[in-house]
C-alpha cells in the first residue's frame, strides 16, 4: 500500500561516494492531532529505517512523531561492489516494507 | 429617583483577577515541551558528556512558511574513515512535544557526513543538532528558523 520512491545511481566508479534517496508514503500520524469529534487520534508511525548494502547496514535512522509525513532521507554511501541496496522501514507495530535497488560498480 | 446598584469593579478586584489570568496562562501546556525537555532528551541519547560547539553544518530555511514539512539539511565536518568518522546525529527541537526528531546511525561505510530530511516544528524555534564521533567527542550545531502556520497547531 505504501508507494517507495528511491533514487540511486545505476552505475558508480569504485570508491565513489553516491547519494541515496528514499520516500515511503506514510502519514506519520504523530499521535497529538485530535479528530473531529475532539477524541485524539492514535499515533501511527514508522519509527526505523535501515539501508543495507549486499547485506551490511550503511545507514541507519531512528524517526519519531517530529517527522514530516512521507519520510524522505537523502544520505550518502561508498560504493565499494555491484549489487544491491535493500531500503527497509519498520512501522511501531513491526510492519515492514522494503525495496530494492541494482548498482553497477565499475 | 431611585438609584440603580451597578455591580462594583474595583481597582483590587481588577488586580486579583488580572493576576489569576496571568498565573493560568503560564501554566504549560502539556503537549508542548519546554527547553529544558530537550535538554534532558539530548542526556538520554548522548549521555552526560560534554558538548562542543562547531563541525555541524544545519541549513534550514530563515522562515518556514509551513511547520508541517521543514526541510532540513545536515554536513557534519569529518573525514569518514574507519579511524575517524561520525557514528551518531540527533536532532532536537525545544518546542516539539517530543524533542527528539530523528536520529541517524552512520559508519565509515557512509564516505561523507551529509543527510536532509523533513520535519515538523510547533513554532518559531532553533533546531539543535548533535553529532557523536567515532572517538566519543560531541559536537553541536543549531539554526533558527521562524514558522508562520505552526504544526500541533489544532491540539
Amino acid at each position: 500500500m505504501s508507494a517507495i520512491r528511491l533514487s540511486v545511481p545505476a552505475t558508480a566508479r569504485a570508491g565513489e561516494v553516491i547519494e541515496l534517496k528514499a520516500l515511503i508514503q506514510h502519514e506519520m500520524e504523530s499521535g497529538f492531532r485530535r479528530g473531529s469529534r475532539g477524541e485524539i487520534i492514535p499515533r501511527d508511525i514508522i519509527t526505523d529505517f535501515e539501508c543495507r548494502y549486499n547485506g551490511e547496514t550503511v545507514f541507519r535512522a531512528s524517526l519519531f512523531p517530529g517527522v514530516a509525513a512521507n519520510p524522505f532521507l537523502t544520505f550518502h554511501t561508498v560504493a565499494t561492489e555491484s549489487g544491491v541496496l535493500e531500503f527497509r522501514w519498520t512501522d511501531q507495530d513491526g510492519e515492514t516494507w522494503s525495496e530494492t535497488a541494482d548498482i553497477t560498480v565499475t | 429617583m431611585t438609584t440603580v446598584a451597578t455591580p462594583r469593579i474595583d481597582r483590587r478586584a481588577l488586580l486579583k483577577t488580572g493576576a489569576g489570568a496571568l498565573f493560568i496562562s503560564s501554566i504549560p501546556i502539556p503537549a508542548s515541551a519546554a527547553p529544558e525537555d530537550m535538554q534532558a532528551a539530548v542526556k538520554e541519547t548522548f549521555g552526560d558528556g560534554p558538548i562542543q560547539e562547531g563541525r555541524v553544518a544545519l541549513s534550514i530555511p530563515p522562515i518556514s512558511e509551513n511547520g508541517f514539512s521543514v526541510p532540513i539539511e545536515i554536513e557534519v565536518d569529518s573525514p569518514m574513515t574507519e579511524a575517524d568518522h561520525v557514528r551518531r546525529i540527533a536532532v532536537f527541537s525545544p518546542r516539539n512535544p517530543v524533542s527528539t526528531l530523528i536520529n541517524f546511525e552512520l559508519g565509515p561505510r557512509a564516505g561523507r557526513a551529509h543527510v536532509s530530511t523533513r520535519i515538523r516544528l510547533a513554532g518559531t524555534q532553533a533546531v539543535l543538532v548533535v553529532a557523536e564521533m567515532s572517538d566519543g567527542s560531541l559536537w553541536s550545531g543549531a539554526a533558527e528558523t521562524v514558522v508562520t502556520l505552526a504544526a500541533c497547531v489544532v491540539l
